[in-house]
């Protein structure tokens, strides 16, 4: 397993809203935007440049907050359930986040010496948001996983 | 001698002399009422579970008023916890004005109180699991949820350290934990390394590092002949509700399938019965249980609900013991071939008038609060009106907070957090040190003044509506909304976020709030390292003083559509 890598024509996952300063507190940290607007042309073009077309949920375990601590560092981790022999298995994991500014989070690719497809790593949110994990198989097929991870100003809680 | 109950049925046959309606129903409550009553119970099966939950820090007798207001969403709308009042009363097919009607619910609150009493205080608490383990020796085991450290003045004065003697005094068996953790890291390794004589057991905790356990998850006891395992669950959302600067190294979760795992160890270890003590919350904990497989019990905390009767999620049993130790929860388990086969549960009220104080406990609280107890009793002013916290929108004693902060720290709009902690004070009543302690007594004390525009204000109140409202429990943070001070609002709580709130006001000049104006706006308990301003307590005492008599009058400014 090698990873993960930003893929050619990816926006580095580092460039993101630089959010609001001291002044969005109340209760809070820093105030993210409520909810991100996502782009879903791009998502959706980002899944299907790798996979053709857009696959149904299921196949792919993703264990992500519902809640996240810190938006700046939201631990991920995956587990694509596939076969990993050498006539079928994973060749690649894309993992999107459908609010940030660039949706493009990383691309985790595979072969069978991996034994199996899974990988774990950590991102920014800028906001509420969907993050997607998409694998590509070698024959062809797809499967694709996706979790809400809420980004919230905190506090409140009691 | 007089034993206190004796005195009680004495004070009741005077009442009946004296006359009047309110006489007779307290001669009518405490005839009706008794220690023995209260401790009843056909025992069943090998293990007793004896539960308390969010105690926070109530060393003495209080007195607590259950919301009226306890909305559900989704799938939960409607069932319990989430309904209230006289529809509470036809649920559970309870009296009105009986003992129970007063412990469980709002119903005639006023009245109710001063014919029953005061509810809780350790010593009486003590009283009841000391005679529930001479019935039961070898099978009870005495569990607590958490949230037991803070809420008091003598817990703010010693880090936590009153209540930790106090449950070491009570000999309870293990706890988890949620405002425990705001005494930050180094506290809490200090008070488990040399201060807490039972395990602190917190599954979902794993250092931000390396992910890996930060405390012991599971302890297996031997009771009545049967292992059984008892799983922390501390509350997930600790270091996004509580500042995350104080335990900056650990991080929390619901976390499944690490539940899943502990559950898997247990049985694999030999449990026969698997019981989680957990501080989710009730919703979060009927999600969990329809998740996980292999629970028994899950004896839930975090939301301070209190439900006379289990609630069944497949075959896991949730138990929902109250707050601020007004409640006891026995709940016995006959376990046969390794599997639970019946069981017999009651919430038992801790109504302190009835329950003769244990002395020893008795004797630990009168030196824990000795050197404070001055300061602690020291009379602020008095209340015309009903103080109390609980209710998803709103609470009197919150009123009065936004009342103090717009006074005090000259503020168009004030916000108070929506917790859920703090006791009840009467029409009538002294209102003392102890008492606003009880409401604000955290170590993020400062109430900050500073500019918001319109926009984040609303931005704001989506947020914590979301927090709560949430169709997916796992998304709720448990606590209720953010109290208003100065601004009106309406809420539908059945929109999508950033849809339930509309109609903001400022109350001083009765015009919607403009997003792009600043407005003054003073509150406390931020979650941000290096909040300055006064503590809240300070801030509140000083309001009351001037004030000499409070009054709060019912809020009318937040619009609830349905």
């Amino acid at each position: 397993m090698q990873g993960p890598h930003e893929t050619d024509g990816f926006s580095r996952r580092t460039v993101l809203f630089s959010i609001g300063g001291g002044a969005a507190v109340m209760t809070g940290m820093t105030l993210f935007p409520a909810l991100a607007i996502a782009d879903e042309g791009a998502v959706n073009d980002a899944i299907k440049s790798m996979v053709g077309e857009v696959p149904a949920e299921g196949g792919v375990s993703l264990d992500l907050p519902e809640i996240a601590e810190n938006g700046n560092t939201v631990p991920l981790s995956f587990e694509i359930d596939a076969p990993m022999g050498d006539d079928v298995h994973v060749t690649d994991v894309m993992i999107l986040a459908d609010g940030n500014p660039s949706p493009d989070v990383a691309v985790f690719h595979f072969t069978p010496m991996s034994g199996k497809a899974a990988g774990s790593t950590r991102l920014r949110l800028a906001g509420t948001q969907n993050v997607i994990a998409v694998a590509q198989l070698s024959d062809g097929s797809a499967m694709m996983g996706k979790k809400q991870v809420k980004v919230t100003i905190g506090g409140c809680g009691g | 001698m007089f034993t206190r109950r004796d005195f009680m049925r004495t004070a009741a046959a005077t009442a009946i002399l004296m006359g009047g309606p309110m006489g007779l129903r307290r001669a009518a409550a405490q005839q009706t009422l008794t220690q023995d009553d209260l401790l009843r119970f056909d025992p069943l099966g090998q293990v007793t579970l004896l539960h308390v939950t969010d105690v926070h820090a109530q060393l003495m007798p209080i007195y607590f008023r259950e919301p009226s207001v306890n909305l559900g969403v989704g799938e939960v709308e409607g069932k319990p916890p989430h309904i209230t009042g006289a529809d509470f009363l036809a649920r559970f097919d309870i009296p009105k004005d009986s003992p129970e009607c007063y412990a469980l619910t709002n119903v005639d609150f006023t009245a109710l109180a001063r014919t029953y009493g005061r509810v809780g205080g350790l010593d009486r608490l003590a009283t009841l699991v000391n005679a529930i383990r001479a019935e039961r020796p070898g099978n009870t085991l005495f569990l607590d949820g958490g949230d037991t450290w803070q809420g008091s003045y003598t817990s703010l004065q010693t880090n936590g350290a009153d209540m930790v003697k106090a449950f070491n005094a009570l000999k309870t068996d293990a706890m988890t934990a949620h405002w425990e953790f705001t005494y930050g890291q180094d506290r809490v390794m200090e008070i488990l390394d040399g201060e807490l004589d039972f395990p602190f057991l917190c599954g979902n905790v794993l250092d931000t590092m390396w992910e890996e356990p930060v405390f012991e998850s599971t302890r297996m006891f031997e009771r009545g002949g049967v292992q059984v395992a008892v799983i922390g669950q501390a509350f997930p959302y600790t270091p996004i509700a509580n500042p995350s600067h104080l335990i900056p190294e650990w991080s929390f979760g619901i976390r499944p399938d690490t539940v899943q795992e502990h559950v898997d160890n247990a049985r694999a270890n030999g449990a026969e019965v698997v019981v989680l003590l957990s501080h989710n919350g009730f919703d979060v904990d009927r999600k969990l249980a329809s998740l996980v497989d292999g629970i028994d019990v899950i004896l839930t905390g975090h939301t301070h609900d209190a439900l006379p009767r289990e609630v069944k999620v497949g075959k896991t049993l949730l138990i929902a013991s109250g707050s601020h130790g007004k409640f006891l929860s026995r709940l016995d388990l006959e376990v046969k071939g390794g599997a639970v086969t019946d069981y017999r549960y009651r919430l038992i009220p801790v109504f302190s008038d009835v329950i003769t104080p244990d002395p020893d406990m008795a004797k630990v609280i009168a030196d824990l609060r000795a050197p404070y107890e001055a300061e602690c009793t020291r009379v602020l002013g008095q209340t015309d009106d009903l103080l109390y916290r609980r209710g998803n929108f709103n609470g009197s004693f919150d009123d009065l907070i936004c009342q103090a902060l717009l006074a005090e720290r000259d503020a168009e709009i004030a916000l108070s957090p929506g917790f859920r902690w703090g006791a009840t004070l009467l029409p009538g009543q002294d209102i003392t040190v102890d008492d606003v302690y009880s409401m604000t007594s955290i170590t993020y004390p400062n109430a900050y003044r500073q500019t918001m525009s319109g926009e984040m204000l609303k931005t704001i109140m989506e947020d914590v509506a979301d927090n709560i409202f949430n169709e997916d429990p796992f998304y709720q943070q448990g606590g209720d909304m953010v109290r208003v001070g100065g601004m009106g609002y309406a809420i539908d709580i059945h929109k999508p976020m950033g849809q339930r709130i509309s109609d903001m006001t400022l109350l001083s000049t009765g015009e919607p709030i403009d997003p792009t104006r600043d407005y003054v706006v003073a509150g406390w308990a931020s979650v941000n390292e290096g909040t300055e301003g006064p503590p809240i307590y300070d801030v509140v005492s000083n309001y009351i003083e001037k004030q000499g008599t409070v009054s709060v009058p019912e809020n009318s400014s937040i619009k609830i559509k349905a």
